[in-house]
């Protein structure tokens, strides 16, 4: 019975960090704030739900594949959330006005600066990185 | 196309990380099933060639338990922040974007901290200066510059995190001088 | 078992809101950060449909349908950033 309670708990509060990514989404103003949104409480979503399956078939064999699952979203969700939020940087997807600091941009008008007047700022824009690697 | 070849050694954390996946995939660890696995992972990385990842050859398995702690509750926290935001500011929240200048130069740690500050609800790496280290984050719900002080504070204590428990030998040395001057 | 359509409740309400941005985003990127959430709902759905039923056929479904978020939404994030 102490079983039966703790999977409800943990699949509803799953399921309401599911709904948290939700809200987010179409509560917040512009796409990078939405990426926080979406792509985080699904971790610890994901965390509860799998919690909820160990504990209600209670068999140790189940745990490496659940563990597998659960590190294959620690490790690609950060990496697809950088992807998506540089393209939305680079491509003026935010609203600047809703910024109270931006200290990538002075970084990006130098950048522009000794490129001389030719660079375009906007193909410029957050290529820092990468022009450390020595990538044109 | 010329292949330098990787030494054994560097490439063994990921095959025996391969052969666990495919272990935990059969859902069967018996002896056959990993020694195949052992092979296929042999394959894998010898025919889809990736640039060696340096590890700094340190790892203090102390320190991961109490971070992984200090990671799920901070987890759990800023989820229910993020949730709590989306339901009562909304559309007026206001975020910034932080430069963050880490301690380490290695390649390896800037990637796990960005990784483990991007994992953490409320930031988000969106781009990465690897000749100073420093990471550039987008951050929800800063109102001030203190905030943004309170989130670089953060960063680096993460980051002081990692060096402790795989961190380069010279970074380590370089927290503990950092440490004794406070 | 009530607590089964409740989170059922939840996890639909929340595709919808999910599509709801997904028709509505303004660019791309909203688009499929949208879905990703969808993907990652249905994913939720998948765990549940396990434990009411009581077997673990999805299993392997659910680490599939996690890489294939990834790799869509990292495909589409390259693709825009090239075009431009």
């Amino acid at each position: 019975m102490v079983n039966d309670v703790v999977v409800s708990v943990l699949l509803i509060s799953g399921a309401l960090l599911s709904l948290a990514a939700a809200v987010g989404l179409v509560r917040f103003p512009d796409l990078l704030s939405r990426m926080h949104a979406a792509t985080k409480p699904q971790v610890l979503g994901l965390l509860l739900l799998l919690l909820a399956l160990a504990v209600e078939f209670e068999s140790w064999v189940l745990v490496p594949l659940l563990v597998l699952c659960w590190v294959f979203q620690l490790l690609t969700s950060p990496v697809s959330a950088h992807m998506v939020g540089r393209a939305g940087y680079r491509t003026r997807h935010l609203r600047r006005d809703l910024l109270t600091l931006d200290e990538l941009d002075d970084v990006v008008a130098r950048a522009a600066v000794d490129h001389g007047p030719g660079a375009h700022r906007q193909r410029n824009g957050g290529h820092a990185g990468q022009e450390a690697d020595g990538v044109p | 196309m010329s292949r330098q070849r990787i030494p054994l050694i560097t490439e063994l954390p990921l095959v025996i990380w391969l052969v666990l996946v495919w272990g935990a995939l059969w859902q069967d660890f018996g002896p056959g099933t990993l020694v195949f696995g052992a092979i296929i992972a042999y394959a894998v990385v010898n025919f889809f060639y990736l640039p060696p990842v340096e590890l700094t050859g340190r790892f203090n398995v102390l320190w991961v338990v109490p971070f992984l702690g200090r990671f799920l509750v901070k987890l759990v926290t800023a989820s229910l922040q993020v949730f709590w935001l989306a339901v009562s500011k909304g559309p007026t929240l206001r975020n910034a974007v932080v430069a963050v200048q880490l301690r380490s130069h290695s390649d390896f740690l800037v990637t796990a901290t960005g990784h483990a500050i991007s994992l953490i609800p409320g930031s988000l790496v969106l781009e990465v200066d690897r000749s100073t280290s420093t990471l550039y984050l987008h951050c929800l719900n800063i109102a001030s510059a203190e905030d943004a002080d309170a989130v670089r504070r953060d960063v680096r204590a993460t980051e002081a995190w990692l060096i402790r428990i795989m961190g380069s030998g010279q970074d380590l040395a370089a927290l503990r001088r950092e440490r004794a001057e406070q | 078992m009530i607590v089964a359509y409740v989170a059922g409740g939840i996890l639909s309400l929340a595709a919808t809101l999910a599509l709801y941005r997904a028709v509505r985003g303004p660019s791309i990127l909203d688009r499929v950060l949208a879905l990703d959430v969808v993907l990652a709902i249905i994913g939720a759905a998948l765990v549940l449909n396990m434990i009411v039923n009581r077997h673990l056929d999805n299993l392997i479904l659910l680490v599939t349908v996690s890489v294939i978020g990834f790799i869509g939404s990292v495909t589409v994030a390259r693709f825009v950033t090239d075009r431009k």
